[in-house]
């Protein structure tokens, strides 16, 4: 399933400088869903090349951490049990560096 | 091309806005857990800033205001926001943009090229002043001399007086900062944390340092970082090729990040999560503090070196400066005792009340 993941607010520094992605993420095999609980850990594992803690805290993002879901706040869409569809925009962005 | 660019994708929930009950929530508000539209996000967001103005009496007609602009979130939302509404509500502000130009390569540099971009896009004057015109030192500088440790010392003093030179110069009447209600609940933990009651005491003050040259006022005092951060994306007023242009600098700062302000800032985002109004409520402790008249006030006076207000002989920012020009950088860095014990007398030999009655806490009392 095509995603388009877009990094801001200075997340991007955590994947080489690079603020949109354009991926492919199947659900796990053993679920038909991709929830963001599952998206998460594939950009932990895939996109994030350093300081994985300025994203992620235990298995969401870190507090202060803002997450948009076709230009939607996640905390609307149920957070981790949010299910993803195909051609779906995912924005974090970090309010925690300076203002 | 921002990512959400001509995205046909569908906003998943269908929960409605419950301002307009019309329109697909967007955005749940942290103050009031209330789940609201795009539309009117930005309603809400701008009239809130409006109220506090007007609430709290912050312009008056006439006055030249400098916004201190580091091109970063806050700072480039409320240079946007605040001459919209000096525009929509005819406040009758002459808006500037002040910069303060630390001397960082490869961080400040490139901010400073944000709050250019400010200046052409809100069509508002850009004043920049440098440390290295003000003080002789820029920042590269002075951290090859003393190295990655207690260089922050040296920027905060600085910038903080630069901004008031900056304002001087530019002949304001009034400088906002964007100071936003996360900042300012972190400070109040900071201050009670290192025990720092005459900077509690005015750190939720709205406006500071009336009875000195330039007023200081932060609009923000009351928006969630959270609501400030989702603005540029979520305003759709205009297209998102023009949100790229409400563009801010995000890159944190290339020498030592402030870690002790670092825990106190994850603390109240883990608040937050936990409870969004707590951010509110420990404003509004630190508003409510009354700060016992037996505590001994530093008194404020003047440096009588550059003649900045300073409760020492020399300002802060002096006595740095003083030990970067003779090569001993570590004076007044940390606790100087000797310092302390002289400051102690003074107090003790001037009046205690009447000192305190000179303070903007001398009127809080049990």
């Amino acid at each position: 399933m095509q995603l388009t993941l877009e990094f801001g607010g200075g997340l991007e520094l955590l994947c080489n400088s690079v603020k949109i992605h354009t991926v492919d993420v199947e659900p796990k095999a053993e679920e038909k869903k991709l929830t963001m609980k599952h998206l998460l850990s594939w950009v932990h594992t895939n996109l994030i090349k350093e300081r994985p803690e300025m994203f992620l805290k235990g298995d969401t993002v870190r507090p202060g951490v803002l997450v948009l879901i076709n230009d939607c706040d996640w905390e609307l869409s149920g957070q981790l049990d949010t299910v993803l569809e195909d051609k779906d925009v995912v924005v974090f962005i970090s309010t925690l560096h300076g203002g | 091309m921002m990512a959400g660019e001509g995205s046909a994708a569908k906003p998943r929930g269908g929960r409605l806005c419950t301002i307009c009950n019309g329109r697909r929530a967007a955005l749940k508000r942290p103050k009031t857990l209330e789940q609201i539209c795009r539309e009117c996000f930005y309603e809400v967001f701008e009239d809130e800033i409006h109220r506090v103005i007007v609430d709290n009496h912050l312009f008056k007609r006439g006055e030249r205001v400098a916004i201190g602009a580091s091109g970063g979130k806050d700072s480039t939302v409320l240079a946007y926001v605040l001459s919209e509404l000096n525009n929509r509500h005819d406040y009758g502000l002459d808006l500037f943009l002040l910069s303060v130009d630390e001397g960082i390569t490869g961080y400040r540099d490139d901010s400073l090229e944000t709050v250019k971009r400010n200046e052409i896009q809100y069509g508002l004057p850009l004043k920049v002043v440098s440390y290295k015109e003000l003080y002789g030192w820029t920042m590269d500088e002075i951290v090859k001399l003393i190295g990655l440790k207690n260089n922050c010392t040296f920027c905060g003093v600085f910038r903080r007086q630069a901004l008031d030179r900056g304002a001087t110069l530019l002949k304001v009447d009034k400088l906002v900062t964007g100071h936003n209600a996360d900042d300012i609940a972190e400070t109040v933990l900071l201050n009670i944390l290192r025990g720092d009651i005459a900077r509690l005491s005015r750190c939720t003050s709205i406006t500071t340092g009336e009875d000195g040259p330039i007023p200081r006022c932060k609009p923000f005092k009351y928006t969630y970082e959270k609501e400030i951060v989702i603005y540029p994306y979520l305003n759709m007023l205009f297209t998102y090729a023009y949100f790229k242009k409400l563009d801010y600098f995000s890159t944190e700062c290339i020498y030592s990040p402030n870690a002790y302000r670092g825990f106190a800032r994850e603390f109240i985002k883990d608040l937050e999560r936990i409870r969004p109004r707590a951010i509110l409520d420990i404003i509004q402790s630190g508003e409510d503090f009354r700060i016992s008249t037996f505590t001994k006030m530093p008194e404020q006076g003047n440096c009588e070196r550059c003649g900045y207000i300073s409760s020492q002989k020399w300002c802060k920012a002096c006595v740095l400066l003083e030990g970067l020009n003779r090569g001993l950088p570590k004076m007044g860095i940390g606790r100087t005792r000797v310092l302390d014990n002289e400051r102690d007398k003074d107090t003790r030999q001037t009046n205690g009340t009447k000192s305190i009655e000179s303070k903007q806490c001398g009127t809080l009392d049990f």
